[in-house]
């Protein structure tokens, strides 16, 4: 540490929600980048600013509630301290938990570190009745202390000030722990007086080390102190010894191990700094929430205010939402079809692909953004819920629940936000779960979000309701709704017992926030927030994927001999159409290219006449079209006889064109990249009851969930053109392909089960921060799913039991299994229990 | 383990019970905090829990001496919320199981 130079190194450290990164944001700007600590997968971030003597470089520690070696941020921020050594710390403290904040400014300031303290938050403290007197707060600790509200970039001079003075004292002083202040251990005093001398005979430990802090540490047993010592200590043996002597005779005299005096200590202190710096001036605001707790977390109403909050989201998000779609997809589609007059004309067979690929994107996009205004709403609830403080209360009620198949209360959000009933998308789900502070739940929440049910599947499920349970639809949607939360159990307790099954758990400890009236900007940041990273993904990664689905339905393409077959069909009905005309007026003006305008424009004519929702905009198309197309216009409303038989030739042309257009896309589905897997595919899906084509529907709708309806659509073609519904179609199709309802429940199910969106994988990816969960999330839904969904299918048809019969046995069943896992002993509680409880307390 | 259900005389938490005898035995007669009733206070004593469960659980403010006030449980039982000085916090059964306490 050379004292001429005027750049200095800061750590920032403090407890977690204390508002650390709004205080590194505030003093460091735009100007921060995130490395790594070597060796391990913590972000390292760090910043600078300058000030009026030189650079300051911040360190933003891990947020953690104290300095223990148990856990990996832990020993992360305690190693930087301890080796890098920072010219001063900024202590960020939540100026409503002081007490508990204390506890953590304590540990700080016995390694001797100079500290100033960013007592944060102090607007939140005030309105909540809680006004801390920093001056004598600072008296007290002898260090200084400024207020600071980080979200409102208050106090950032007066803390750069305070900064640049500790670090320039610091170097004036050395040894002394900052400001004098120290904790006095009582009974354990002396023992800690001792320990520190014995630690002191060794000089490689005196120069590196803040010996008083070490020996707190090792008599607290913490094993990390124990490692330090046997490095740096010439005499470590007889130095640990002397320490455990030391532990031994203390339990002894007081019953009690000197770690939990030392807690039970520093807790008191705290406390009485407390009393004497802050001034409660309301003491009935904890009272109210309390109140309102004794009615909605009444032990036998609190599941009926759940499920009616959940009615509530489903009732307002979706069904509400979804009218407000009526507004929003007119929008869409008439961007759709400014985007198709943009382009080049269908031509007769084929389109070119400077239409196809465009047009494909579009509707990609257009159907993902029609969710928007349903995302908002839920988005928007779910961030009244988190902010009044209610979630809470349903991970509350629903821990137990959760507890019984491995995973924790703080699963209620990630679930909810994937859709647990409602419906939601699984990208900002696992987003959520970062919050979770018991690895194994969230390795398995993150691993069964994917099953929620996510809007996208939605269409899927209505689509095939429709065609195949329009008798029973209620009770099929109730199915799809639940059934993916049993499975999803069902999965996190299969997950929990094995592949996860030597993971760290943590208790379920949460602290219980104070009802709060939730802001209006706070609830819309949140929704907007939520929302915009749909879109996100909708612009970025569906897109990407819509390309390269397209490029994989549409290549390598049909073989020449094929084509050519259709072309020649194809000329037959234009030779035929000109037969039929001969004689009439037209027959001059209708030939070659001429036809084939006729064909797009009774095409777009009869869209716009569609879309025309009133009799005005209905006479406006007509006049528009009439002042382009003069010559074309009588056919199009045909008056005379004559323009009638044209007109009826025409029509009769038009459905040739449209059958061998939809031959020839079925066919250069067949002969494509996806089409030859999903071919590939079919031995092993049969049992399943897919045929290639849902196969090569499912293969694109697992880069992006929503285009399976889409692709279905472009495999059922028969029609399209003619404004027959999908459902119609495939309706059609499947009676004469034989497909039953069970084949459809076959496909429901499956859909359910199905790996996640490439989204959501990417998120996986993130969260998880490894490759390795990513495929597995992938694999593993795909082979568990095809094997319940072959299940049913074959043993259902081996039983002849019809869609609805199967769905109720299977339903049964699953229900029956999620019952009889939840019985089953959390295994890595039992074996944790026999670890944490020793039979002879130490 | 159904003490919960018990209504004590929950406004003046002097007036409560003393600790009803459960189903489970601790070994040396001590008190656990799922034995205190809803609406009791209790001071903790000391874990009985090592390594990082307790440290999570000291980290939130289950420290030896302070006060705890058993505010109810949830609809199964499980988790238990209590009152820590003026926040509230929420443990599962299984881990109140390993804080030894005195009964104010």
């Amino acid at each position: 540490m050379s004292s001429d130079t005027k750049n200095i190194v800061i750590g920032l450290a403090g407890q977690q929600n204390a508002g650390k990164s709004t205080i590194f944001n505030m003093l460091t700007g735009a100007s921060q980048h995130i490395a790594n600590y070597p060796g391990v997968t913590v972000d390292k971030k760090a910043g600078s600013y300058r000030d009026d003597e030189g650079r300051v470089e911040i360190v933003d520690l891990p947020g953690t509630y104290s300095l223990t070696s148990y856990s990996l941020e832990e020993r992360v921020a305690r190693d930087f301290l301890l080796q890098e050594k920072p010219h001063a710390i900024v202590n960020v403290i939540d100026a409503s938990s002081l007490r508990r904040g204390l506890y953590f400014t304590f540990q700080v300031l016995e390694m001797s570190f100079p500290v100033v303290m960013a007592l944060n938050m102090v607007d939140v403290a005030e309105a909540n009745g809680r006004k801390v007197d920093h001056q004598k707060l600072s008296e007290l600790l002898g260090i200084t202390v400024v207020p600071t509200v980080g979200r409102k970039k208050r106090g950032k001079e007066e803390l750069r000030q305070a900064i640049r003075k500790t670090a320039q004292e610091s170097r004036e002083e050395k040894g002394k722990p900052a400001g004098g202040f120290q904790v006095f251990y009582e009974e354990l005093e002396d023992k800690v007086v001792a320990v520190t001398s014995l630690l002191g005979s060794s000089k490689a430990l005196s120069q590196g080390l803040p010996l008083r802090w070490l020996a707190v540490k090792l008599l607290e047993g913490d094993s990390e102190a124990r490692k330090l010592v046997q490095q740096h200590h010439e005499e470590a043996e007889s130095v640990l010894e002397s320490v455990d002597m030391a532990i031994e005779s203390f339990q002894e005299e007081m019953d009690l191990s000197p770690a939990d005096h030392i807690v039970s200590i520093r807790d008191k202190v705290a406390a009485s700094i407390v009393d004497q710096c802050v001034e409660v001036t309301a003491v009935y605001t904890v009272r109210t929430s309390e109140k309102i707790d004794r009615v909605l977390l009444h032990r036998g109403l609190a599941p009926i205010f759940l499920v009616l909050t959940v009615y509530l989201i489903y009732e307002l998000s979706i069904v509400q939402g979804y009218k407000l779609t009526f507004l929003t997809w007119p929008a869409l589609a008439w961007v759709r079809a400014t985007v198709a007059g943009l382009l080049p004309d269908p031509g007769l067979l084929q389109d070119t692909m400077f239409r196809t690929l465009p047009l494909w994107l579009v509707d990609s996009v257009n159907t993902l953004l029609n969710y928007v205004p349903i995302f908002l709403i839920l988005f928007a609830l779910i961030a009244i819920l988190e902010d009044s403080g209610y979630m809470a209360r349903i991970a509350f009620i629903l821990d137990r629940v959760f507890q019984s198949f491995g995973l924790h209360g703080q699963s209620t959000l990630p679930f909810i936000l994937g859709g647990v009933f409602t419906g939601g998308c699984a990208v900002p789900g696992i987003m959520a779960t970062k919050g979770i502070p018991d690895e194994r739940s969230r390795l398995a929440t993150i691993l069964t979000v994917p099953y929620m049910n996510c809007l996208a599947k939605i269409p899927l499920y209505a689509l095939l309701v429709n065609i195949y349970f329009t008798n029973h639809r209620s009770y099929v949607m109730l199915f799809i709704s639940t059934i993916t939360i049993i499975m999803a159990m069902i999965v996190a307790k299969l997950l929990t017992s094995t592949i996860l099954y030597g993971r760290e758990t943590a208790p379920f400890v949460m602290e219980m926030p104070n009802y709060h009236m939730p802001t209006l900007t706070g609830v819309l940041r949140r929704a907007f927030d939520r929302t915009w990273v749909y879109i996100k993904k909708v612009g970025t990664i569906v897109v990407a994927v819509a390309i390269c689905v397209y490029v994989l339905l549409q290549f390598p393409g049909l073989p020449q001999e094929r084509m050519a077959h259709y072309e020649g069909r194809m000329q037959e009905a234009i030779a035929v159409f000109q037969e039929e005309i001969q004689g009439t007026a037209y027959a001059d003006i209708l030939h070659g290219e001429r036809i084939l305008e006729l064909l797009n424009i009774s095409a777009t004519y009869r869209e716009a006449k569609l879309a025309a929702s009133t009799q005005e905009a209905s006479t406006a198309v007509d006049v528009r079209y009439e002042a382009k197309h003069p010559e074309l216009f009588p056919l199009l409303r045909p008056r005379d006889a004559e323009a009638r038989s044209v007109s009826r030739s025409l029509r009769n042309l038009a459905n040739e064109r449209s059958t061998l257009r939809t031959q020839i896309r079925e066919e250069t589905i067949l002969h494509s990249y996806f089409g030859s897997v999903g071919r590939a595919l079919e031995p092993v899906t049969q049992f399943a009851g897919f045929d290639w084509k849902i196969n090569v529907a499912l293969i694109s709708s697992f880069a992006a969930r929503e285009s399976s309806v889409a692709t279905l659509g472009v495999l059922f073609q028969e029609g399209a053109d003619e404004n027959i519904t999908l459902e119609e179609r495939m309706g059609r199709e499947s009676e004469e392909g034989g497909r039953t309802s069970l084949h459809a429940l076959a496909l429901m199910l499956f859909f359910a089960l199905y790996p996640p969106c490439l989204a959501t994988t990417i998120m996986v990816k993130v969260q998880t921060g490894s490759y390795k969960w990513m495929l597995f999330s992938i694999a593993f839904p795909t082979v568990f799913g095809l094997a319940v969904v072959s299940g049913v299918f074959t043993v259902g048809s081996l039983l002849n039991l019809s869609g609805i019969q199967a769905m109720g046995a299977f339903y049964v069943l699953a229900l029956a299994t999620a019952i009889v896992l939840s019985f089953m002993e959390d295994p890595a509680w039992k074996r944790q229990r026999s670890n944490i409880v020793g039979t002879k307390e130490a | 383990m159904f003490h919960c259900f018990r209504r004590q005389g929950k406004k003046h938490s002097e007036d409560c019970a003393p600790c009803v005898s459960t189903k489970e035995a601790c070994s040396d007669g001590r008190q656990v905090l799922t034995q205190v009733p809803k609406g009791c206070r209790c001071r903790i004593r000391r874990h009985m829990a090592h390594g990082a469960i307790r440290q999570r659980l000291l980290d939130l403010g289950f420290v030896p001496n302070a006060e705890v006030e058993m505010v109810r449980c949830a609809t199964l039982g499980d988790p238990l919320e209590m009152r820590l000085g003026d926040y509230y916090v929420t443990l599962r059964k299984r881990e109140a199981e390993l804080i030894e306490v005195h009964v104010a």
